[in-house]
């Protein structure tokens, strides 16, 4: 396997940098102070330089965000930096190894990114799953807050309580500030009114770190990176039917055929690789026959899909695509917030009807109703949650075709209860079951 | 004023509007009441912040994390996800059902373990994940799980 430049993951030798003097020692910090001695709007010069886009998702220009974010004298209002630590788009666990590994590089992007958008509070929102992330992140701030580092800068960390739904940025503005985690309609967008009402810059964990690195070596240097539409590396999440399943940071460009088989070892048992879930879950299936595809944002376009998250999911031939759909849109069926009825109703809708076509009692016009329903969603909504259930099962079916018809013909599924995702339970379809055992529900 | 109102209190001073604290609230309120939020703990939270218990209800009652109805002494929840699903997931429940005797989306007899699935815990490549008592244990595969309960049962004892 061939060496790739490590930017993110940079001084780790494979492990963690925990400790203040060893992160300082390895050049720590440096980025920090050259940030802070550039007036905001240099800073936010490098970062339009540089080429970063979001890593969360959206790949949205980091550089562009902040500059939407109006100048203090303009608009005299506290400024805020929130990051999105809520890492949990299915096929994602990057965000939890940077803050693992690499928490002070993480902060200090922070404190760069505060100075960009002339801010004096930073919000981490980092999702309540995510414990021992949680102890790594306040211990790190505690060293840099007795290292007399965060320069007047007040950093809070604040942990979500289970809900994917906060990580849409406006679901999780509104969680911060106390109530339930449902989207709100923009325009106004936080740049301009986010958290309470006030100039806000989202951002996530891995966009943070990176400008981190951004600084560090400049923005022209770091463009070199990558490829010309989508620069730098990127820390792919590779899960899945595959060998080695892992964390691996990349050039973006780099091709599916080779994260999965010279990275990831290829697909395990012998089995042949069947599909390919490039973004995180919520991003249209790739078939084996797209495995050339590079990955970075505009090749993943042109292949119809999207890097999204870049939580690359690999799908062997044993799995039935009805079924994964079914599981799929569970999913999103019990993240949905309920706000827009299009997405509270429709995702519920997709898995009552994929049940249909997985039990065999389906005819012909459940598969037109399927993508009847896809369509009623999409684009309907305040956020993206219903879409994405709508442009996952819709792929599926584009793509494998032939084996939702075959569920209709035979009456049946044709893997004939081997498929991997035979009898998987999601905690949707666990809904209304009684908590506690039959016993003692009676007693 | 009690110990609890005055920790939320001073979560609270953290953030420039009261009400932004009332999830790390919520957080501490399980804590103290055994793992789930009794009407009693919905009032304490909303006194300290100066909220109804209404709007603390709805917001815990948004939030996978905050209990409404007293689990068992151990949770048990297993990523069900896509990449653990299509890695063993289903197996790895079906021990945690064997070994502990009470079906999955229960609270065994005994009250020791409450037995659940989770949506993605964000460890897809370290499938499948199981969270015990909010601490995740990796990679975990149905052949491991008796001796997890083993060890869970020990500690108990």
């Amino acid at each position: 396997m061939p060496e790739y430049p490590q930017l993110v993951f940079a001084g780790t030798d494979g492990g963690a940098v925990l400790s203040l003097a060893e992160y300082e020692a390895r050049g720590g910090l440096t980025a920090l102070r050259k940030a802070r001695a550039l007036e905001p709007d240099a800073v936010i010069a490098e970062l339009e330089a540089s080429g970063l886009r979001g890593r969360g998702g959206a790949f949205f220009p980091t550089g562009r965000k902040w500059a939407f974010v109006p100048k203090p004298a303009k608009l005299p209002k506290p400024h805020y930096l929130v990051v999105n630590a809520d890492e949990s788009e299915p096929g994602t666990f990057k965000d939890r190894e940077i803050i693992l590994r690499v928490p002070f590089r993480f902060l200090e992007g922070c404190l760069i990114a505060a100075h960009a958008i002339s801010s004096q509070h930073v919000f981490v929102y980092i999702r309540g799953e995510y414990e021992r992330e949680f102890e790594v992140l306040r211990d790190a701030l505690d060293q840099l807050r007795r290292g007399g580092h965060l320069g007047g800068v007040t950093v809070v960390l604040h942990r979500g309580a289970g809900a994917y739904i906060c990580g849409e940025e406006t679901a999780l503005l509104e969680s911060l500030e106390g109530k339930r985690g449902q989207p709100r309609t923009k325009p106004p967008f936080p740049a301009v009114a986010g958290l309470y009402a006030a100039p806000t810059a989202v951002n996530n964990v891995e966009s943070i770190t990176t400008v981190t690195c951004v600084l560090e070596l400049g923005g022209a240097e770091y463009a070199k990176l990558g490829t010309p539409g989508s620069s730098g590396t990127r820390v792919f999440s590779l899960s899945g039917n595959v060998a080695n399943p892992g964390n691996y940071e990349l050039p973006h460009g780099i091709s599916l055929r080779e994260l999965i088989y010279d990275v990831g070892g290829g697909v395990p048992g012998g089995r042949e690789l069947k599909a390919v879930i490039p973004g995180g879950s919520s991003t249209p299936i790739l078939t084996a026959a797209d495995i050339d595809t590079p990955l970075d944002f505009d090749s993943l376009v042109q292949a119809g899909s999207s890097i999204g998250s870049a939580g690359v999911i690999v799908i062997d031939d044993r799995c039935c695509l009805v079924q994964l759909g079914i599981r799929v849109s569970q999913f999103y069926e019990h993240e949905s917030c309920g706000k827009c009825t299009p997405c509270r109703v429709g995702t519920r809708w997709l898995t009552q009807i994929l049940q249909k076509i997985e039990d065999g009692r389906a005819s012909q016009a459940d598969l037109d109703l399927l993508l009847s329903v896809c369509d009623r969603i999409l684009g309907k909504c305040l956020c993206p949650l219903g879409d994405s259930d709508a442009i996952a099962v819709a792929s599926y079916v584009a793509k494998f075709r032939d084996e939702f018809q075959a569920h209709v013909d035979l009456g049946r599924c044709p893997f004939g209860g081997a498929s991997s995702l035979e009898g998987i339970l999601a905690p949707a379809a666990l809904h209304g079951r009684h908590t506690h055992a039959p016993e003692v529900a009676r007693a | 004023m009690n110990a609890l109102a005055e920790e939320i209190r001073k979560l609270s001073r953290q953030y420039p509007e009261r009400r932004s604290a009332i999830l790390p609230a919520l957080r501490l309120a399980q804590e103290r009441h055994g793992g789930w939020l009794p009407p009693e703990a919905l009032r304490e939270v909303a006194a300290a912040l100066e909220l109804t218990p209404a709007v603390c209800l709805s917001v815990a009652s948004f939030y996978d994390q905050l209990h409404l109805e007293p689990p068992g002494r151990h949770l048990v929840e297993v990523c069900t996800n896509v990449s653990c699903a299509l890695t063993g997931a289903q197996q790895v429940v079906e021990a945690f059902e064997r070994e502990l005797g009470t079906p999955v989306g229960t609270t065994s007899v005994d009250g020791a373990f409450t037995l659940g699935t989770v949506e993605c815990l964000g460890g897809c490549g370290w499938a499948t994940v199981v969270a015990i008592d909010n601490r995740h244990r990796l990679r975990v595969r149905a052949e491991d799980v008796p001796e997890i309960v083993e060890e869970l049962r020990a500690g108990d004892a």
